[in-house]
């Protein structure tokens, strides 16, 4: 096997510009993981940006992939709105009780200014630091999540398909002050050292929403809110479909997508091809369980799904890896990555 | 001399179509039309029963979206409620059942699957939100047989293991149905956790408590 020519940073900006690197980059989306590295609890680790900051480290020496996760969680974003969250010994924090209790509520809310709310302030001091250690060698990932999406955490996801549906005005009202913080608290993250946003938008998603409902609100959301984003996005469903609306994702200006299992991996790439580029396809849930074989197995099919060409950055479909996943899952899959993944693809046909 | 059984397709086709497209004023004409007739168990299964489970199959196939079968689940259960059944109108042959989120917080799952069941005119206890001692209490408390359990977060899901060993020790034999995202996602899980059966989505919920209850 021949060793690695360019760093993490200049594979990952061949394959967003469509061109094929070394070999396929490999992002592992790692939260948790690193509270695992320090010896420290989940939320003990999440206290402290210097905590994330040396688990990041850790983990990028650890498994050799490309990319630092300066993402904490998705309710943090819950928290700068006012809410709580709900730690756990054994997975990811959660989002506590709904800020906006009726939709009136939405006529009186103010977005969260980023400068003056503390737990945005660890986050954007951790992606700083990690900047500094990893210049610009490393991409270091910043994560929001989507104006269409956050309601989920703000008024819990049945209150809020109720007002999608049945309450245009305050919907709207919303989204236009969702969008502020969005803005904000994106562009505040490239400041800080992020070298791309994954803008987090499930409920866009084919699977949650129909198109036809998606192109009357979500889109229009995305574009708006994308524009003013001044760095590289990734759109992501976390999971859910996204085959259907990939044109309409390819409008907003985002650079990458991110695929699930539950579209055919060739037809999306097919659909993407030198446009934007596909980050996936591997199910985390059930990575817990990997064999080096089904580690192994999984990264080939996709990478030979979707690798030709460059445009394809292997990692999961949902953009954390979950705390059960064992080290030996990880390091396997980033192995099989740096066998397999080597341009140019002969193998794979 | 047995009744004959009416086909009530084109009803039930219509009931999907205005659930779909959220015609509520069609949707109560046809519901006031098909109570007029028919008795309220032949309304739920073969009129809201099978327009429901076509919904859920094809969100399933990614034809519908989740907002779809929500919003489809929600008017069924207006509907549901918004008449006086007699008391013979659920199904008066199975024992007990609870349904609640285990661990986590998130409601949605368990709201559509509540409505599913009800509209197929099965009595349930909804438990809301609860971890696995308070699951435990209700369960001894209410006798409860059929246990379904709606998780979205993996390590919810993987702690009804604990739940199963605590109904084993106990001596209850209480049949869990479990349901929600990481189950999906991973085929096996519901083995795994010890679990009796997997719903994959509303209608399959009722699938699986029928197909546990011959197991009892
Ligand atoms: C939309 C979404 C989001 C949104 C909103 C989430 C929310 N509800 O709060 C946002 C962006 C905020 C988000 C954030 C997060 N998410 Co998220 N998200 C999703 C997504 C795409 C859909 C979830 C959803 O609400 N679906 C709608 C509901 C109604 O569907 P459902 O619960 O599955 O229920 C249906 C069926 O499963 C079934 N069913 C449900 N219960 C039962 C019970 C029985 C008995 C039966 C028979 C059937 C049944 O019927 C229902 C209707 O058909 C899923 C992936 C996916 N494709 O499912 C990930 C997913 C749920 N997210 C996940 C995670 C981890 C998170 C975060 C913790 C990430 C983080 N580190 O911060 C946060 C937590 C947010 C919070 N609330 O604190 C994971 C959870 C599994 C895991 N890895 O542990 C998932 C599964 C992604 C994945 N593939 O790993 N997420």
């Amino acid at each position: 096997m021949t060793s690695d020519t360019l760093t993490p940073m200049q594979r990952t900006l061949a394959t967003l510009g469509h061109r094929e690197p070394d070999r396929v980059p490999v992002f592992l989306p790692l939260t948790l993981h690193g509270a695992k590295e320090l010896g420290l609890s989940i939320e003990q680790y999440f206290a402290e940006p210097g905590n994330v900051v040396e688990g990041q480290l850790r983990l990028l020496t650890k498994y050799g992939h490309d990319c630092i996760y300066g993402f904490f969680f998705a309710g943090l974003e819950l928290m700068a709105w006012g809410g709580g969250v709900m730690f756990f010994d054994d997975g990811p924090p959660n989002a506590a009780a709904p800020v906006i209790h009726r939709p009136e509520d939405i006529l009186d809310l103010v977005p969260p200014e980023v400068a003056e709310t503390p737990c945005l302030l660890d986050v954007l001091s951790a992606q700083r630091m990690l900047k500094s250690e990893v210049g610009d060698d490393v991409p270091i990932i910043g994560v929001v999540i989507s104006p269409f999406s956050l309601p989920v955490m703000q008024m819990g996801f049945d209150h809020y398909l109720d007002l999608m549906l049945e309450t245009p005005h305050l919907f709207e009202r919303l989204m236009a002050l969702n969008e502020e913080f969005c803005v904000a608290w994106a562009n505040a993250q490239l400041e800080a050292g992020a070298t791309a946003i994954v803008y987090f938008d499930p409920v866009a998603s084919p699977t949650i929403v129909p198109r036809q409902r998606y192109l009357e609100t979500g889109h229009p959301v995305a574009m708006r809110t994308l524009a003013r984003i001044s760095g590289p996005t990734a759109v992501h469903f976390a999971s859910g479909r996204c085959m259907s609306i990939i044109g309409d994702v390819i409008d907003t200006g985002a650079a990458v997508i991110g695929a699930s299992t539950l579209d055919d991996l060739s037809s999306v790439k097919d659909a993407c091809r030198t446009k934007v580029a596909v980050l996936g396809n591997m199910d985390a849930i059930q990575m817990r369980h990997w064999s080096q074989e089904a580690a192994e197995s999984t990264v080939k099919a996709s990478i030979a799904a979707a690798g030709k060409g460059g445009g394809f950055i292997l990692s999961d479909i949902h953009g954390e890896i979950p705390w059960q996943v064992p080290d030996e899952v990880l390091v396997d899959i980033v192995s099989a990555a740096k066998r397999w993944g080597r341009y140019p693809l002969d193998w794979a046909h | 001399m047995a009744a004959k059984i009416p086909d009530l397709t084109p009803q039930s086709r219509q009931l999907e179509e205005a659930l779909l497209t959220v015609d509520r004023v069609g949707l109560v004409a046809l519901f006031a039309e098909c109570t007029k007739s028919y008795s309220p168990l032949q309304v739920f299964e073969q009129v809201i029963g099978p327009a429901l489970t076509r919904i859920g199959d094809a969100w399933e196939r990614g034809e519908v979206a989740l907002s779809e079968v929500y919003m489809a689940s929600r008017l069924c259960e207006e509907l549901v409620d918004s008449v006086a059944w007699p008391a013979n109108s659920v199904r008066g042959d199975l024992p007990p059942i609870g349904l609640a989120v285990f661990e986590d917080y998130h409601m949605l799952g368990k709201r559509i699957v509540y409505a599913f069941l009800r509209a197929a005119g099965l009595e349930v206890a909804d438990y809301g939100r609860a971890v696995a001692d308070e699951v435990f209490e209700k369960v001894r408390g209410d006798g409860v047989q059929i246990l379904l359990l709606s998780t979205l977060m993996l390590r919810s899901a993987l702690r009804v293991r604990d739940l199963r060993s605590r109904f084993d020790a106990e001596g209850l034999d209480v049949k869990i149905i479990v349901g929600g995202a990481p189950y999906r996602f991973d085929p096996q899980l519901w083995q795994e956790v010890g679990a009796d059966a997997m719903g994959r989505n509303g209608p399959d919920a009722i699938a699986c408590v029928e197909a546990v209850v011959q197991r009892l």
